[in-house]
């Protein structure tokens, strides 16, 4: 990620023309396409979890720790709190920006780690990409398949960035695990201020903590 | 590009009295959802739903989700065959006369070599099955959703889906079956193999929710717009959404966001009295 320095603006010119060279190499260098960047983390994250009987029988923890070293480098989590937040991010310090998306990152994870830990013999489907090469802001859409239940459908937004695609939104039969947060964000802000969104998460965080310490 | 259907135009006028009545009703109450002018209410139903799902629901279709798999999925594509006919009916109200002519093949397919439906043939043969309600044929006539509303036993929907629903069911072919006793047991099946499909998603979502009421709110009104978009609802970009605000590179692509609009604006009543 780029960083600021003391000349934010000779910097953001700087990055802007770095970020086009990376992306003009990037294009030479045959960057890896958001559809198959989706499709080897998915089969990655699958054969894993169809070999260990730890996670298929609820572990959380070893859930969580596949999720954080194969899915979460191709998450941009500061996007994803920025969307959840909306109008209110611009209220928040820099502090405040950092701490929520840290709670809001370790709220997904558990999540969708736990998530991970139902899979039983799920398929997934990978629909036709329609992105073009000069495109920045993508969607890729695949379904998944159970016997015996309805198709879901399983969308990801990715965003470019210098040569790499990160994930900002995941989009489940069409609804947004990330958009699907503003309302009860905004209410927390208006109740509590930032910081009253800040301690929300926390609590939330701590009481599935123990929730999972409980299970063990 | 525009967030209403593009079949939408057509009807509007037939429909903007009734468009125009759901969309006074939603007036927004300071401070809380727009959609929601009746949260109290619903909060209160969506209670005593929990407490009914908690103690009744979820324990019977906990129970039936350890039948076998063969036969659970066959009472599923069973009352997804019956479904389909009013399905394809929809398709064709929505302006999708080919996606209709699809539905009702699958429909003679599967209630012949299907065996009544048990076995869903059709999808093998590459007739994909839909999902249409009276309900999105609505939406996609111009009706806006109307106010959020939460139904005793039903769960999550909105004032144009509750009136849809009388549709629904008067379409339905399990309610006209003679025998009451063999009625009754058909719904009550249903209503289990439908509890059934969504163990774990639930989980999910009491996980994953700070406010569980607000999450299936917004929850319920997505994932409509999706089913009425058939899963490719235009994007919406945030217009609080900048690059910039945060470390994160800028993207070169805000040009490019046509679809930008207010996420209000996606959910909002088509006719807005103000």
């Amino acid at each position: 990620m780029m960083t600021k320095t003391l000349f934010p603006r000779v910097s953001r010119l700087c990055a802007a023309l770095v970020l086009s060279a990376g992306m003009s190499m990037s294009v030479l260098a045959d960057t890896q396409a958001p559809d198959a960047l989706v499709k080897s983390v998915t089969d990655d994250v699958v054969t894993i979890v169809r070999q260990d009987k730890a996670i298929q029988s609820g572990d959380t923890r070893k859930a969580v720790e596949l999720v954080e070293t194969r899915v979460l480098p191709n998450f941009d989590f500061a996007h994803m709190t920025r969307l959840a937040v909306g109008k209110d991010w611009k209220q928040a310090t820099p502090e405040q920006k950092t701490a929520l998306t840290q709670e809001f990152k370790t709220l997904l994870v558990r999540t969708y780690s736990n998530a991970l830990t139902q899979y039983k013999n799920q398929q997934i489907d990978y629909k036709p990409f329609k992105g073009k090469p000069e495109d920045t802001d993508v969607v890729v859409r695949t379904e998944v398949r159970q016997p015996g239940a309805k198709p879901v459908q399983l969308d990801y937004a990715l965003e470019r960035q210098g040569d790499a695609w990160k994930v900002y939104d995941v989009m489940v039969a069409g609804v947004s695990l990330v958009t699907n947060y503003r309302e009860t964000f905004a209410q927390e802000v208006r109740n509590g201020g930032i910081d009253g969104l800040l301690k929300s998460l926390r609590d939330k965080n701590k009481q599935l903590e123990s929730q999972v310490a409980a299970k063990k | 590009m525009n967030h209403i259907h593009p079949t939408a135009a057509r009807y509007r006028s037939l429909l903007a009295p009734l468009a125009l009545s759901l969309g006074l009703a939603a007036c927004a109450s300071p401070g809380g959802h727009p959609q929601d002018p009746l949260e109290p209410m619903n909060r209160a139903t969506f209670r005593f739903n929990d407490t009914v799902d908690t103690y009744a629901l979820r324990p019977v279709a906990q129970v039936y989700a350890e039948a076998p798999l063969p036969v659970r999925t066959g009472v599923a594509n069973f009352f997804g065959n019956i479904r389909d006919v009013w399905t394809g009916v929809n398709n064709v109200l929505q302006g999708k006369p080919l996606d209709g002519v699809s539905d009702f093949g699958r429909v003679l397919v599967n209630s012949t070599i299907g065996m009544l439906g048990v076995f869903d043939v059709a999808t093998d043969m590459g007739l994909e099955k839909h999902d249409e309600d009276l309900g999105q044929t609505l939406a996609v006539w111009g009706v806006g959703d109307g106010p959020y509303l939460v139904l005793p036993f039903l769960g999550p929907s909105t004032v144009r889906d509750s009136v849809a629903l009388i549709g629904d069911w008067s379409a339905d072919p399990v309610g006209y079956v003679e025998d009451i006793p063999t009625r009754n047991s058909l719904r009550a099946l249903r209503i289990v193999n439908a509890r059934a499909g969504l163990l774990g998603a639930d989980e999910a979502a009491n996980q994953a929710a700070l406010d569980k009421y607000e999450y299936f709110r917004s929850f319920y009104l997505q994932y409509r717009r999706n089913q009425v978009y058939d899963g490719q609802p235009p994007r919406i970009k945030d217009p609080d959404d900048e690059a910039g605000l945060d470390d994160a590179p800028e993207t070169p692509s805000a040009a490019l966001k046509l679809d930008a609009q207010p996420l209000a604006a996606s959910v909002a009543p088509v006719e807005n009295p103000q």
